[in-house]
């Protein structure tokens, strides 16, 4: 091991704290605060989707503020559930960092269907958008057509509808110059940025194929409860149903998937895979599958194989390889074979580096607009379920085109959602059978 | 025992308790209720439902010249972990001023005496964690329609963590690997689930426990002497561990027969890290008995050893480290997660078992605190 490297290590362990600070004074530069509403210097904040994700969203904005000198102030908390939104709130308020950062009066805790639109109307310069990624187009296109800037979880869509939709609203969002962020965090990590760049710039020859994974032990189950309305039911135990969630390939594996795009500078042409629902038993677990294999395909040729599994205590891993003619590289950090390499650098948190990037910006009014990836990663995603749904080839343009909504008819708490459970409570017969379902 | 403070809430003991359906026997050691169900052992005591022994060769002693290292049988399960016997004794924790690479926080030296107790002569593996972490024992018995044991019974009703939100051996192995990425607070629930499994009173070593086990005796910086050179023999560092933990016990032992004591993961010890702890107890003036300083806030933890990611001065005998909040950084949920620490792939622990069963009070600061699990399982919303 040669000294360079054991040096530049420590020298990690002690820079990781002031590299937040050092971006800090980059930002600082500019005075541009156009977005702003006039008259103020604060940012102001409002959540909506309060579960633990849109909580840490809030933390990590008012995180990202200390380094870019952001005065962030949320003012209103927005979820379908009034509990959610309370709790989120009161949550925040115990750490005396952020109930300092917090100016939510009783009136600006806004709840039902329609919470979005009441947050939005309460005049925020940032919205932090975190709700179940169905509602995402919805979301995103009520919050550019109040001229709001953006934070958005991933992913973006569940369907083609959705898809086409980000694309609309991704237009008029540049169109209004709008800063548009979106947690696929990996693009705010010197490790990723760095290895991608390498690669871009020929480290590994020319690109071949690429694998992803998001093999892993599975997520949180919420259990019915007697009074709850079917709609209600599935709001809360949302990962389990393709309208809400899309199915774990879109709302975990998307971020392997996205870097797998990055790398080759686009999206899949067209995909086929095979998948089902080995683990997954039982009532509370809706009809999602538990395991995807997908194989996509871009525009020249090369492919990206790519896994994700729910089942606990088999091989796993959340990772991105991208193979060329001259070697291979773990997107993470690391190039095999021709120029072996190691990322050595700085490691800030990414889930506050995201932010930091954004504020700063929203403050020096730069183009920032990550909806267009965003979109096309979110897709991605879908194509690949297509993919295995189906059992057949799925081809991108026709996928866009013609793929099913998957959303409600009516959002009402009393409205049936698109599937609904048989006489015993279960929702195994909405499972995709291969072969028999229409991807489109 | 000294304790600095202790603002752990009380814990209630249930009905159950209450009525008496646990009867002392032995040494301390507590018949099953005779109602296993009726019984909370996450919210209650190991010392209150600690069953009979499952039967292990050499596992029993009254006193401390009884005591001989065993191998544990972890029932209902076909895992197996080796305890050897620590002596009672004396030693000098913390380093001297001339001690190449020592911290600040490992001085003045205080003479500590620490009462006998066994501990595993490995780090505890992947195989055992996730046996507990991902009911592994619950869902093979469940396959092959078997009955559950009395010990199995209350094990059974241990928590378990949630399911982990990515892969945390970040592909560096299971197999006889050392488990990474968990909470202090994990790592105790663990011990209380071993409790469960064998009837016998398991749990984190505290900070002086740990060190008077990794010196074995000796005074030198590593329990080979000072010579950091040697150390490739002995443990799991920075240069020679590929960026990666190792498989346990492929080192050299210490003269205690503890294997991986300098490096290959650190591991959680129970106290709160205060840098000048030492002092504090210097200033009591004269031998200290079985120090504790009981945690009264999250971060920062003490825990020791280095780790495969370290320089071999933080393998040292005496070196310390606080826990930080950066290693759950890349936990994105708030409430973050009670039972995984995301970034701590350099993290494990080593489990425990002391000759005396504690008293009710002492049990309080060794066990985990039920009501962390409870408040965390409201914030989260229901999410089970």
């Amino acid at each position: 091991m040669s000294d360079t490297r054991r040096a530049s290590r420590r020298d990690f362990l002690k820079t990781s704290s002031v590299a937040l600070a050092g971006t800090a004074l980059a930002g600082g530069l500019s005075v541009g605060r156009a977005a702003h509403a006039a008259g103020s210097d604060e940012m102001k904040v409002v959540l909506i989707g309060c579960g633990g994700r849109g909580k840490g969203a809030i933390v990590n904005c008012m995180e990202a503020s200390k380094a870019t000198g952001e005065k962030i102030r949320l003012i209103a908390v927005a979820d379908a559930f009034e509990d959610n939104a309370r709790n989120a709130l009161e949550g925040l308020k115990k750490d005396k960092t952020y109930a300092n950062l917090i100016d939510v009066p009783d009136d600006r805790v806004f709840s039902g269907f329609d919470n979005f639109q009441k947050a939005l109307d309460a005049n925020p310069d940032l919205v932090i958008i975190a709700t179940p990624p169905g509602f995402r187009p919805i979301h995103y296109k009520a919050a550019v057509a109040a001229g709001k800037n953006i934070f958005m979880e991933k992913p973006l869509c569940v369907d083609a509808p959705g898809y086409r939709s980000l694309l609309e609203t991704n237009k008029e969002a540049d169109a209004k110059g709008l800063k548009v962020g979106v947690g696929l965090q990996r693009h705010h990590e010197p490790r990723y940025q760095e290895t991608v760049q390498r690669i871009q710039d020929g480290a590994i020859g020319d690109l071949k194929y690429l694998r992803a994974y998001w093999n892993g032990a599975g997520v949180w189950i919420r259990e019915r409860k007697p009074e709850q309305t079917e709609m209600e039911y599935q709001m809360r135990n949302w990962y389990y149903f393709v309208w809400l969630c899309g199915d774990h390939i879109c709302e975990q594996h998307i971020h392997n998937l996205d870097v797998c795009n990055w790398v080759k500078g686009g999206h899949p042409v067209e995909a086929n895979g095979m998948g089902g629902r080995q683990v997954r038993k039982g009532k509370d677990v809706g009809h999602i599958y538990d395991h995807h294999f997908v194989e996509f395909t871009y525009d020249d040729g090369t492919k990206t194989f790519s896994q994700c599994r729910h089942i606990p205590n088999c091989w796993n891993s959340v990772s991105e390889y991208a193979h060329g003619t001259k070697g291979w590289a773990d997107c993470s950090g690391q190039i095999y074979g021709g120029t072996e390499w190691k990322f050595r650098g700085d490691k800030p948190n990414p889930y506050v580096q995201e932010h930091v990037d954004l504020q700063t910006a929203i403050r020096k009014n730069q183009p920032f607009n990550e909806g267009h990836f965003g979109a096309d990663s979110s897709f991605t995603s879908v194509l690949g379920r297509m993919a295995t749904y189906s059992g057949q080839v799925v081809k991108w343009d026709e996928a866009v085109k013609g793929g099913p909504c998957e959303m409600p008819e009516t959002y009402a708490w009393d409205a049936k959602p698109p599937v609904m459970p048989d006489e015993n409570g279960s929702y195994e017969y909405a499972v995709a059978m291969p072969g028999i379902y229409k991807p489109y | 025992m000294i304790r600095v403070t202790d603002n752990r809430r009380n814990f209630q003991p249930s009905l159950a308790w209450a009525l008496g359906l646990a009867v002392v026997f032995g040494v301390g050691a507590l018949a099953i209720a005779a109602d296993p169900e009726g019984l909370k052992p996450s919210e209650e005591l190991a010392i209150k439902w600690l069953p009979k022994p499952f039967p292990v060769e050499n596992s029993a002693a009254k006193t401390e010249a009884e005591m001989k290292a065993y191998t544990e049988l972890v029932s209902g399960t076909d895992l197996k972990f080796e305890m050897v016997p620590i002596p009672s004794g004396k030693f000098l924790m913390g380093s001297p001023d001339t001690e190449e690479g020592r911290g600040e926080d490992e001085g003045p030296q205080v003479e500590v005496e620490l009462a006998p107790f066994w501990m595993a002569t490995h780090e505890t593996t992947w195989d055992l964690y996730e046996e507990w972490s991902f009911e592994l024992d619950v869902q093979r018995r469940k396959l092959k329609s078997e009955e559950a044991s009395d010990w199995d019974k209350i094990a059974d009703a241990v928590a378990r963590p949630t399911k982990p939100y990515t892969d945390m051996t970040f592909e560096m192995g299971k197999r006889n690997k050392p488990a990474i990425c968990m909470t202090q607070y994990a790592a105790q629930f663990f011990c209380k689930w071993l409790c469960a499994k064998t009837g016998r009173y398991y749990r984190l070593p505290t900070e002086a426990e740990w060190e008077y086990a990794a010196r074995a005796g000796t005074k030198t910086a590593y329990s080979f002497g000072d010579d950091a050179e040697a150390l490739d023999e002995h443990g799991w560092y920075f240069d020679n561990s590929d960026d990666a933990y190792q498989e346990i016990g492929q080192k050299k032992p210490n003269p205690w027969g503890l294997y991986d004591m300098h490096g290959n993961v650190s591991e959680w010890v129970l106290d709160q890290y205060i840098p000048d702890a030492y002092k504090k107890l210097a200033a009591k003036g004269g031998l200290v008995s079985n120090p504790f300083f009981v945690p009264k806030t999250e971060i920062p933890l003490a825990v020791r050893g280095g780790s495969w990611d370290d320089d071999p001065q933080r393998l040292r005998s005496a070196a310390r480290r606080g826990s930080n909040k950066d290693w759950k950084m890349q936990d994105p949920q708030i409430p973050q997660s009670i039972w995984y620490l995301t970034d701590a792939t350099f993290l494990g622990f080593r489990v425990v078992r002391p000759l005396e069963l504690p008293t009710e009070e002492q049990a309080k600061v060794y066990e985990p605190d039920p009501q962390i699990m409870l408040d965390y399982k409201e914030a989260q919303g229901g999410k089970e």
